[in-house]
């Protein structure tokens, strides 16, 4: 893979992201009111300084080009504005809860993935069995299941009738200050239905698609030949397949991500998850739009990320894409 | 009774509705779907009640009070009235969300597949970048930014969910404006606007039909988490507000939540059987079953 096909598929991600840059600055504008009031939040109860200030920080005084190159010009420093409810820069608010967000999306993602893909490569050896039956009606129901209330209902099971797994926030209150080993067991314990929720409509698509997309390999002559050659069903399954049916669920990953992101904010909401979701949530409600704006830039950004990745990793997997651009 | 044999030409919509008719999870769908559409539009004739009064007192279970049959929540109010009068909105800004998704994303798509280019570069750029936004949260940036009401909530799902639309929109306009029959319309001199909506868009129509009925399911599936997360119209009770309105009580009572929960997913099953069914009546594969 050439280093040249890296770098523009970066640049191409650098576009994009200028052009959520741009779109957050038309939403303040289009917002209805005076931009130093909806940057200022409702809820908090702007005086007249603090509205001058913004202005003058925004530039609002001066042409609306001038005002987007100032904005642009600020992010580009890092400088997401500040929340005026939490009295911080919104890029250490969200640098506080982008972690817990990641840690959830990405265990989500390769949960789903796993169990997804394993359950659609059983199922495909027999096709009208009684396992594939089960991943084409479990398919259907993980895809219409509201996800929040998949989370409320696993809260009420785990809370009142088995107790094994905490239904809230990331950490133990009695754990906080332990370190290493014991805090990260800590906080794997508390993402176990968090991350289990939000895993299981993606898991049921998974399984379908990898159900379809391996009984469409089955059936090519290079399958008969491993088969005649005398290998094991596993390795025919498992090595010769699964590899040539693996592309379409790369794709899928790839193009789940923002869907995912999108899931995670409520599952998030739900389990009191201290990420991303929430504070987005809890901005909303305030209409703290500095924050916003920073929570959908970065939500934004990690879907740009993850796009690349899965292109990268598309070349990587078929050989046969590698010579062109 | 004697087996002839018919050699009729059947329309392709028949034969469609020849197969769906055989598809028993989907007719089941139908029934499910019917049902519920029923119970929105005319069950408050009888069963009368306002979600919004406090009736009762507070966390009835249901089947313990028979005027009450889903109980009460924790304020007391009638979660069956809310049943019944909540599924309105949702059904009716799935509709209008999945209309306006696939208005966009048809427009967009045939746009970009029918004339390639420059055209086809730019918006397929644009879908790419509408991609990049995680759906939900750009919607509630939406919602909040401008008065949450039925229609705001219908448009803000319609402008974040148009862009698959349009992909699958564009791919099926690319592969048959290379078919024979598009030059043998352009041969009688057929302009562009007539070949793209009266002959490329009918015979596009059956996998776009089977993508709005998914879009539907999305679009309740959308409307159902705004408005748990309070971002919904607040005058106006829906399934999903029933759920969020309920949720800090969730440990004292599981009903207030369940029902409402229930009748999200099986109408979005429901739909999502309709679809399939659709999809394997229209795919000409499947038909020689």
């Amino acid at each position: 893979m050439s280093s040249s096909y890296i770098l523009r598929r970066v640049g191409y991600g650098l576009i994009l992201m200028l052009g959520v840059v741009v779109l957050n600055f038309l939403l303040i504008r289009l917002a209805p009111g005076d931009p130093a009031v909806v940057i200022a939040g409702e809820m908090g109860g702007a005086s007249d300084e603090m509205l001058a200030s913004i202005r003058e920080e925004y530039g609002l005084n001066k042409p609306v080009i001038t005002q987007l190159g100032i904005y642009v010009g600020n992010v580009l420093q890092g400088d997401l504005g500040k929340s005026f409810f939490f009295d911080q820069p919104v890029s250490s608010l969200i640098g506080q809860r982008i972690g817990a967000t990641i840690l959830l999306v990405i265990t989500a993602q390769i949960l789903s993935i796993l169990l997804g893909v394993f359950l659609g490569v059983i199922a495909a050896r027999k096709p009208n069995g009684v396992m594939s039956g089960f991943v084409s009606v479990f398919a259907t129901i993980g895809y219409a299941v509201p996800v929040f209330w998949t989370g409320i209902m696993l809260i009420i099971l785990f809370a009142s009738v088995l107790p094994i797994f905490p239904v809230e926030g990331m950490q133990s209150v009695r754990l906080r200050s332990a370190g290493g080993l014991t805090w990260a067991l800590d906080v794997a314990h508390h993402l176990v239905l968090p991350a289990f929720t939000l895993a299981i409509i993606y898991l049921a698509q998974y399984a379908r698609l990898s159900r379809a997309s391996m009984l469409e390999v089955l059936g090519s002559d290079y399958i008969r030949t491993a088969r005649a050659k005398g290998a094991a069903e596993k390795t025919v399954l498992f090595k010769h397949a699964l590899r040539n049916a693996a592309l379409p669920i790369l794709t899928v990953a790839g193009l789940q991500f923002g869907n995912l992101i999108s899931g995670a904010l409520l599952v998030e909401t739900v389990f009191n998850w201290p990420g991303m979701g929430r504070l987005a949530f809890d901005s909303i409600l305030r209409r703290d739009y500095p924050t916003i704006m920073g929570v959908l830039f970065f939500a934004s950004a990690m879907v740009v990320v993850a796009n690349i990745l899965t292109d990268i990793s598309y070349r990587w997997a078929d050989p046969r894409l590698r010579g062109k651009s | 009774m004697t087996d002839t044999p018919d050699y009729k030409a059947e329309s392709p919509a028949r034969e469609a509705w020849r197969m769906f008719r055989r598809n028993v999870p989907a007719l089941v769908g139908m029934v499910i779907l019917a049902f519920i559409v029923l119970a929105t539009l005319y069950g408050t004739f009888f069963y009368s009640g306002d979600p919004y009064d406090v009736v009762w007192a507070p966390h009835e279970a249901p089947g313990v009070t028979p005027e009450y049959p889903l109980g009460t929540d924790y304020l007391g109010r009638d979660i069956m009235a809310g049943m019944l009068t909540g599924g309105g909105p949702t059904l009716a800004v799935g509709a209008a969300a999945a209309a306006i998704t696939m208005v966009i994303g048809i427009a967009l798509g045939s746009l970009a597949g029918f004339y390639g280019g420059w055209i086809d570069n730019l918006l397929m750029r644009i879908t790419e970048f509408f991609q990049v936004l995680p759906a939900l949260l750009f919607a509630m940036v939406l919602v909040t930014l401008f008065e949450p009401s039925l229609w705001t909530i219908a448009i803000a799902i319609g402008v974040v969910s148009w862009p698959q639309t349009a992909r699958l929109t564009r791919a099926e306009f690319l592969r048959i404006k290379e078919l024979e029959y598009v030059t043998a319309a352009r041969a009688i001199g057929a302009r562009n606007m007539r070949i793209m909506w009266k002959v490329i868009l009918p015979n596009a129509m059956p996998p776009l039909i089977v993508s709005a009925t998914l879009t539907i399911g999305i679009a309740i599936l959308f409307e159902a988490g705004l408005s748990f997360l309070g971002l919904g119209d607040p005058n106006v009770m829906s399934w999903g507000l029933m759920i969020g309105a309920n949720r800090d009580y969730i440990l004292d009572a599981w009903w207030p939540v369940t029902f409402p929960g229930l009748a999200i997913f099986f109408t979005v099953f429901a739909v999502s059987l309709i679809g399939d069914g659709l999809n394997d009546a229209f795919n000409p594969k499947l038909r020689e079953r």
